[in-house]
């Protein structure tokens, strides 16, 4: 059969054009008439290729007619550069695909804990080279972070932690009304921020705040290959930008997280001579009676262990960030997330250690 | 002979400034159709902020700019979209969308402008990347896992895309090692022939400007300071110019022979 082809074939119109030509795809001997053709794109070349080439699969003929230079031209480069049809992947839905994805999966969650605890042992390894040669320590680049990361997080951790106060006195004044035992209120305030609530919360609004910062700075520079023209000059990345950072976190989070027991205890105290009338004075009394100082200790021993999981994993992601602004953005939203992960995981694991220990 | 072609850019009177920098002042310029028209000039001349006058990512002071009779600075929305379908746009690195794979940069445009169905889209977006000369097992990367030179030629893919009656290049070649930056020549030249497009082409490489470019304008002194092809060039008094064309490299080049 023979069948004139429109005068417009153009990449606009190239689905209504092949829905037009469906009796001449199907059938065996079909010439084309291009003669009528004003306008022809590569879209509508590959179109007239595709077509035949489907009769041609099928065994059939197809010819070209009436066809100007320009457009035999066009049709002839296009026709050698239709790529090569690669064998189709094949849909991954069963059942043991699933499995190797999850054990891929597990195996590569496996190596990146080795790599992240290979970096922590390199960063050990640097700041005890810091230890016998002091004055290689960037001070004002310590100072600046701990700037950064303690006295501008004052306000954020004061109001959390006066908040929380004020949640558990509220909370524990429902409940402990119905016994008549109002005055435990401060037991209660007392223990579950200065020993838990207090530095858990800091420390998860700081891997908020500077642990996704970290990432972003050392990311960024890293996309920029500011990260490769410092090892060109002998400067080392991890001296540089990982141990100041690191450092400025161990040393702020324990204040932090005073400040942080301070607000709640304030908080709660408020709360409770409000809402009890258990004034400040006695408040204060049956905290010296009850409460023991080790609660207060063992929170702020768990400050510097969540300081370094934070300081780690933040910079540890920042290097592992590639070319793309992509990356930049996952990699960053992973390191909050796996630093408040990993700080809940030592909580727990501090938790155990301490019910053992009598503490 | 060449007043005779059909305009289908015609610049007139353009003014940029940026605060008390002025770019550009009173700068006319005619692209005629088919050809390939390469702009050049010194650093902060403005090359690459006339292209992005022309293609309106950027409102000039005064002037004029007409694409297709089209007064692109009075038209609707409507017929200036109209129009913008009828360009494409290669930017120096590409700028292909960081979270997309090649093939699906080069979908993009078709997505949106037009209703193709899924399997014509993937087989034309195929074609411009194969036509680009890029290996089919490139199709399916991120933009990340290619090189400068293959995401400068799947740039020039979604240029494209829908098939363009013009297309505008800021500096095809930069950063290409000499052997890619004249295939990348060779293949705008085959493409610019077999289509019939009119290529923009903003560069600093005198090897592009004798291989393919029909015709030459020079910017300084914030206008088109002289248009005309490499012989013309050749004999311009301006210090510039001069310099530009008879230096150590244009004789590398083979200007002039």
């Amino acid at each position: 059969m023979k069948v004139t082809l429109p005068d417009r074939i153009v990449v606009a119109k190239v689905d209504e054009i092949r829905a037009q030509l469906v009796t001449a795809e199907a059938s065996l001997d079909v010439t084309f008439d291009l003669s009528s053709i004003q306008a022809l794109d590569t879209a509508g070349a590959w179109l007239i290729i595709d077509v035949q080439n489907k009769i041609h699969d099928r065994g059939g003929r197809c010819d070209i007619e009436g066809a100007s230079t320009v457009h035999t031209d066009l049709i002839d480069v296009v026709r050698n550069n239709i790529p090569v049809k690669e064998q189709a992947q094949k849909p991954r839905h069963g059942f043991f695909d699933w499995l190797e994805s999850v054990g891929e999966a597990t195996w590569l969650g496996g190596q990146s804990l080795i790599e992240i605890l290979g970096f922590l042992g390199t960063v050990v390894a640097r700041f005890a080279g810091l230890l016998i040669h002091p004055g290689r320590l960037r001070f004002t680049s310590l100072v600046h972070h701990m700037q950064e990361i303690g006295l501008n997080a004052v306000p954020i951790v004061s109001l959390m932690a006066f908040l929380i106060g004020v949640v558990m006195a509220f909370q524990g004044a429902v409940q402990l009304r119905q016994f008549g035992a109002e005055v435990f209120v401060v037991d209660l305030i007392a223990i579950s921020i200065l020993r838990e609530l207090g530095i858990l919360l800091t420390a998860i609004i700081v891997a908020g705040r500077s642990g996704a910062a970290f990432t972003a700075a050392i990311g960024s520079m890293k996309m920029r290959e500011e990260i490769d023209a410092m090892q060109t000059l002998g400067l080392d990345p991890i001296e540089v930008l990982v141990l100041p950072r690191v450092l400025g976190l161990v040393i702020m989070l324990p204040l932090l997280g005073f400040v942080a027991d301070v607000m709640g205890l304030f908080g709660g105290a408020v709360m409770a001579w409000i809402e009890l009338g258990v004034s400040p004075g006695m408040f204060q009394t049956r905290l010296y009676d009850s409460v023991d100082v080790w609660h207060y200790a063992v929170g702020l021993i768990k400050a510097p262990f969540f300081a370094v999981i934070i300081g780690i994993v933040g910079s540890y992601e920042g290097l592992k960030v590639g070319g793309d602004a992509e990356s930049l953005g996952r990699l960053t939203s992973t390191s909050v997330v796996l630093s408040i992960f990993l700080v809940i995981v030592a909580d727990a694991l501090f938790s155990i250690f301490f019910a053992v220990v009598g503490v | 002979m060449q007043d005779a072609r059909e305009i289908i850019i015609q610049v007139r009177g353009l003014r940029n400034q940026f605060g008390d920098h002025v770019v550009h002042d009173g700068l006319d310029l005619d692209v005629f159709r088919g050809e390939v028209l390469g702009v050049v000039g010194g650093s902060g001349t403005g090359k690459s902020v006339l292209l992005r006058a022309i293609v309106g990512l950027l409102r000039p002071q005064a002037g004029s700019i007409a694409v297709f009779g089209t007064d692109m600075l009075n038209a609707s929305d409507q017929a200036r979209q109209k129009i913008e379908q009828r360009w494409g746009v290669m930017f120096q690195d590409g700028a292909l969308f960081s979270s997309l794979t090649v093939r699906e940069n080069v979908e993009v445009p078709m997505r949106e402008q037009t209703d193709l169905s899924p399997q014509t889209r993937r087989a034309l977006a195929e074609l411009k990347l194969s036509m680009v000369g890029l290996p089919p097992n490139a199709f399916d990367k991120y933009p990340s896992e290619l090189s400068g030179g293959m995401r400068k030629r799947a740039g020039l893919a979604r240029a494209l895309a829908l098939d363009p009656e013009i297309v505008f290049l800021d500096e095809p070649t930069a950063g290409l090692d000499p052997i890619g930056a004249a295939a990348f020549d060779a293949l705008i030249k085959k493409l610019q022939t077999t289509l019939g497009l009119t290529v923009f082409m903003v560069t600093h490489d005198l090897d592009s400007l004798h291989a393919i470019c029909d015709r030459i304008a020079v910017l300084a002194e914030k206008r088109v300071f002289v248009t005309g092809t490499m012989t013309d060039m050749l004999d311009v008094d301006h210090p510039w110019v001069h310099e530009y064309f008879h230096g150590p490299r244009a004789r590398a080049a083979g200007v002039g022979n």
